[in-house]
């Protein structure tokens, strides 16, 4: 029982703008704050712009920022029978695969439901396998429930599963269960990482090194610890490729004004798709141990890799056949999720993270900053247990699962193709391959007096050009701006995931809006 | 030598969690029955965490058959559930993107559920204007508080920031301070007066801030944690007008808000007693109260699901406090469980008469754990419990002798620590201990979670009395 991916005009009819300006504390009936002479207001508050934490002020998140505000707006005025030159908002903004109408694995949602209700362990229309799954996890839950907290690093028994996957994953690389711990999403362990490792005043600030373009929650996450942001350009030219050269030029330039301590990188890549070679990562992991620099492996998109002549390498697996020289010694934390790959459960926030080679003494700190938020929820840890522990060869629920899951992935391998195919026959846009991830990151071609425009408005081109998107079309992009991209260049990233011929209509309309706009300002 | 040898400090001065050196212990023991040591019990019965699941107590089962209906669809084919769990889950899941639970929801969490959460809320206050824009749903109310922390604290200004905060307070909160790089200005609640708070401690904690940090909110527990006490409207109204005078952010932890059984006690949201007191107050102190799915009669912990709603913020400081919360947002099945919190099965529904009757039983546990373990507890010499008004648990104080005290500073324990590891051992009870939360110097304490079935709570109190007399006996 799918519900149609538009149908969230009852999410519109019930939304209100979060950004609240003053005029909407009028209509509410509030007083209406005093101007003082230099025009700011003042109405006596205890925590203003002023004095709240400066850091916060510098947090953005473009995947979830103003343009999305905008669709959600233009939402609810479709909803309230405004006409509009489109049907529907489409939002490609965000790494969503399920809100864009794929399917969960069936397995995954039967476990979960007899772990909600385990009264349905009775019930015939729940397949074997299902069951004994769903038992073993509420055994390993406390009062066998789902509603218990769990220990902090999470259920013990889904963090034994969770290192026997990453050592089959890594054709036997040993890896131990005290290293694993659950998360609320991958983002949860990565900013924490990032918390442990930020540091020192001046000069000394800890430096962090990030690819750009980036997936914006590091930048948020950097900016709002105070760390410095060390970026270090991926080469367009070649699809995205990750050059030492270019890695060693931005490390020794920071030197000069911060401790640069930590260099992410995201593998498959968001934005930008690009999947790895096992060269290249073996370059990062020398450089990293050269440079004696704490790693932190973003592999979240593992499964999703469609480019001919691409594979996914695991920087640990890696790590491990480049010998004890660099196996013992680099650090490396690596981070998946339950969000992406085949499943699509963003919803649960399940992840987990693989600590190597870190000092027992900052693992002591590790877990107490963990210990904060308690422990990471249930549901997602029990999720991450049947990613780890899908049905095997044999098992009845088997057959269906691989179904499902190759048929997710090759669709997920076609829109890719299909993407960078129609987006390449429009001039002013250049797509290279979409080799792994969901997304998209063309670059554009904006006149000269669009830039002018929106350098008028106050807007970054890219910015300008997205939302006037918007507002033709519907589709809700995010501006390159947000990502980080080299100056004088624009770009959007798009995901790949509406339904296969939703997504020819799409790129259609973005291929006849860019051409619109391209005349429009020429 | 590691990379990350160099820590910051913030993140060093957190303080190992007392319980630590306990849970250790525990999982020892769990593991040591598991191999079949003999030992004067069965299995270890942790009431350590204020979570009613894991002392046994049953989930709701409308809560569940609507999560399961919403996780697994085909359960609504045919008649295995009753017509208000399906109606509830359809519409439910028509809130979700893509109409599934796996979807990502809006920043601040799933619109009509905020929608609800300021209806309850509104009938909580007794209609009181709630707004949904100033309330954010996050993966549990610390994730909430320690965001809102985040924008109050400046860890680079000097003066440092400094919070109050009760004495004893629950120590994620502490935790959380610490980390922040804030400083940790307590108050002290008076135990004799049934933990009541005092202006004049307030005060007095307010200025021994002077010179040390700068104070800019003030932390409270209402009902407490790990004190059992309700606030009355009363002392609320004196916090609140305190706090307006000292330009003091509140900051009112609410979490146990469904949790009020003490016979006098009622409660009262710090949000509706700012209402009362009117304007020019009601109008501009800032305010924000938590809650929570984990807590209540639901008791879902695990689910980690809870709320902020804010009061009177700035809007131009709500936006960025909008982008904090934008980075990481709020488990769905959570938000359908705190759908059901506060729009439970009404008389009439189908699924009633099974909701009353389930959450009648809870009741009634509770007030009888209650009445049991006042009665036990006060009955000992060397134990005295505040009546308990509300919240999740007992937290008695406990008359150490010396020697006792004596032979925990020998094994570099805390000496309501060493009590609370000798009942592990001896017991197979767990108990958290005092120093967890802070007390008065010189006091000790134990903490444990009252929200038990009936006969584990028995079972407890036996465990504990035979355990207490053996103990006392061997140190006095």
């Amino acid at each position: 029982m799918k519900l149609p991916s538009s149908m969230n005009h009852g999410t519109a009819l019930l939304w209100k703008r979060r950004a609240l300006s003053s005029l909407s504390t009028t209509r509410r009936g509030l007083p209406k704050p005093k101007m003082s002479d230099n025009g700011t207001t003042s109405r006596g508050k205890v925590l203003t712009i002023d004095n709240m934490n400066p850091t916060v002020k510098k947090v953005e998140y473009a995947v979830r920022g103003p343009i999305v505000q905008r669709a959600v707006e233009l939402e609810k005025e479709l909803s309230e029978g405004m006409k509009k030159p489109f049907a529907e908002v489409i939002k490609a903004n965000i790494g969503d695969a399920q809100a864009m109408g794929q399917q969960p694995i069936t397995f995954f949602r039967q476990v979960l439901a007899l772990c909600s209700y385990p009264e349905l362990l009775s019930d015939s229309m729940f397949p074997e396998d299902a069951k004994s799954r769903a038992c073993r996890i509420l055994n390993s839950c406390g009062g066998n429930s789902m509603g218990a907290y769990s220990a902090s690093q999470g259920i013990d028994s889904v963090r034994q599963d969770v290192a026997r996957f990453i050592e089959r994953r890594d054709g036997g690389v040993p890896c131990d269960p005290d290293n694993v711990y659950l998360t609320t999403g991958a983002s949860d362990g990565i900013v924490t990482m990032l918390k442990l490792l930020v540091c020192g005043e001046g000069a000394t600030r800890t430096g962090v090194m990030i690819s750009i373009p980036q997936y914006p929650l590091y930048s948020a996450a950097l900016a709002e610890l105070g760390a410095v942001q060390i970026n270090y350009y991926l080469n367009e030219e070649k699809c995205w490729s990750l050059d030492i050269g270019e890695l060693q030029r931005s490390l020794d330039e920071a030197r000069l004004h911060c401790n640069p301590r930590a260099l992410c990188i995201i593998n498959p890549g968001n934005p930008t798709g690009q999947v790895q070679s096992r060269e290249c990562i073996e370059d990062v992991i020398r450089f990293a141990a050269k440079e004696r620099l704490f790693l932190m492996a973003d592999e979240v998109y593992q499964d999703n890799v469609y480019a001919e002549g691409c594979q996914f390498h695991s920087f640990k697996k890696v790590l491990f056949e480049m010998g004890p020289e660099y196996s013992e010694t680099v650090e490396l934390a690596s981070f998946h999720s339950t969000s992406k790959c085949y499943m699509g459960e963003c919803g649960f926030r399940g992840g987990y993270m693989e600590i190597i080679n870190m000092d027992n003494d900052v693992k002591d700190q590790l877990t107490k900053l963990l210990s904060v938020r308690l422990c990471s929820p249930v549901p997602g840890q029990a999720l991450m247990d049947l990613v780890v522990n899908p049905p095997q060869p044999g098992e009845p629920s088997y057959e269906r699962f691989i179904k499902e899951r190759t048929a997710t992935l090759s669709a997920l391998a076609e829109k890719a193709r299909l993407t960078e195919q129609v987006l390449n026959t429009v001039e002013g846009i250049r797509c290279n391959p979409v080799q792994g991830a969901m997304y998209s990151f063309p670059r554009i071609t904006i006149p000269e007096k669009a830039i002018q425009e929106a350098k008028k408005l106050g807007q970054q081109p890219d910015m300008f050009y997205c939302m006037k998107m918007l507002e033709e079309t519907g589709i809700c992009l995010v501006p390159g701006s947000g990502f980080g991209q080299r100056e004088g260049t624009y770009h959007f990233r798009m995901t790949i995931l509406p339904p296969t011929d939703k997504l020819k209509i799409l790129l259609n309309n973005v291929k006849e809006f860019h051409q619109r706009f391209t005349q429009q300002y020429s | 030598m590691s990379v990350l040898q160099e820590i910051s400090s913030d993140v060093r001065n957190m303080k190992q969690m007392e319980n630590f050196v306990l849970f250790r212990r525990t999982n020892e023991i769990k593991e040591e029955l598991r191999r079949g040591v003999r030992k004067s019990y069965r299995e270890v019965i942790d009431v350590s965490w204020g979570d009613p699941h894991r002392a046994g107590v049953k989930p709701l089962s409308f809560v569940r058959q609507v999560l399961a209906a919403c996780l697994y669809s085909e359960l609504m084919d045919g008649d295995k559930l009753m017509v208000d769990v399906k109606q509830r889950a359809q519409r439910l899941l028509g809130t979700c993107a893509g109409g599934s639970v796996g979807s990502y929801c809006a920043t601040a969490g799933i619109p009509q559920t905020l929608q609800s959460v300021s209806q309850y809320i509104m009938r909580r206050d007794g209609g009181v204007p709630c707004h949904p824009e100033n309330i954010y749903i996050s993966p549990g109310s610390q994730w909430a508080l320690t965001n809102i922390l985040k924008v109050l604290v400046n860890s680079e200004a000097s003066p440092r920031t400094g919070v109050l905060i009760p004495v004893p307070c629950h120590s994620t909160t502490i935790i959380s301070l610490t980390t922040l790089g804030a400083v940790a200005v307590p108050y002290y609640l008076r135990e004799e007066r049934g933990w009541a708070l005092e202006m004049e401690e307030l005060q007095r904690a307010l200025d021994s801030a002077k010179g040390v940090c700068n104070p800019v909110a003030l932390y409270m527990i209402n009902p407490g944690n790990p004190a059992g006490y309700v606030q009355s409207r009363k002392s609320i109204q004196e916090v609140i007008r305190f706090a307006a005078e000292k330009k003091l952010f509140l900051l009112a932890d609410e979490v146990f808000q469904d949790c009020v059984y003490g016979k006098e006690s009622e409660f009262v949201s710090y949000k509706r007693a700012l209402a009362e007191i009117g304007a020019p107050l009601s109008d501009s102190v800032e305010l924000a109260s938590f809650h929570t799915a984990s807590k209540g009669l639901m008791g879902e912990c695990g689910l980690r699901t809870g709320y902020v709603e804010l009061v009177n913020l700035d809007p131009a400081v709500m936006k960025h406090i909008n982008n904090l919360f934008s980075t990481n947002s709020c488990p769905i099945l959570g938000q359908i469980a705190l759908d059901v919190m506060v729009n439970p099965p009404q008389p009439g529904d189908p699924s009633y008469p099974l909701y009353l009757k389930e959450t009648q039983h809870i009741r009634a546990s509770l007030a009888q754990n209650v009445r049991r373990v006042e009665e036990v507890i006060n009955s000992f010499p060397d134990f005295s419990c505040q009546p308990l008004e509300g919240g999740a648990f007992a937290f008695p104080r406990l008359f150490l002798p010396p020697k006792a005290i004596e032979r925990a500073k020998e094994a570099g324990l805390q000496p309501d620590t060493f009590y609370c590891l000798r009942l592990l051992e001896e017991a197979g009870v767990l108990f958290s201990p005092g120093t967890e939360y802070g007390q008065k110097e010189g006091t000790y304490h134990i903490r444990f979670c009252i929200m038990t079935p009936s006969d584990t709570m028995e079972e407890i109190l036996r465990r504990l009395s035979a355990f207490h007399e053996q103990f006392m006996k061997e140190f006095s």
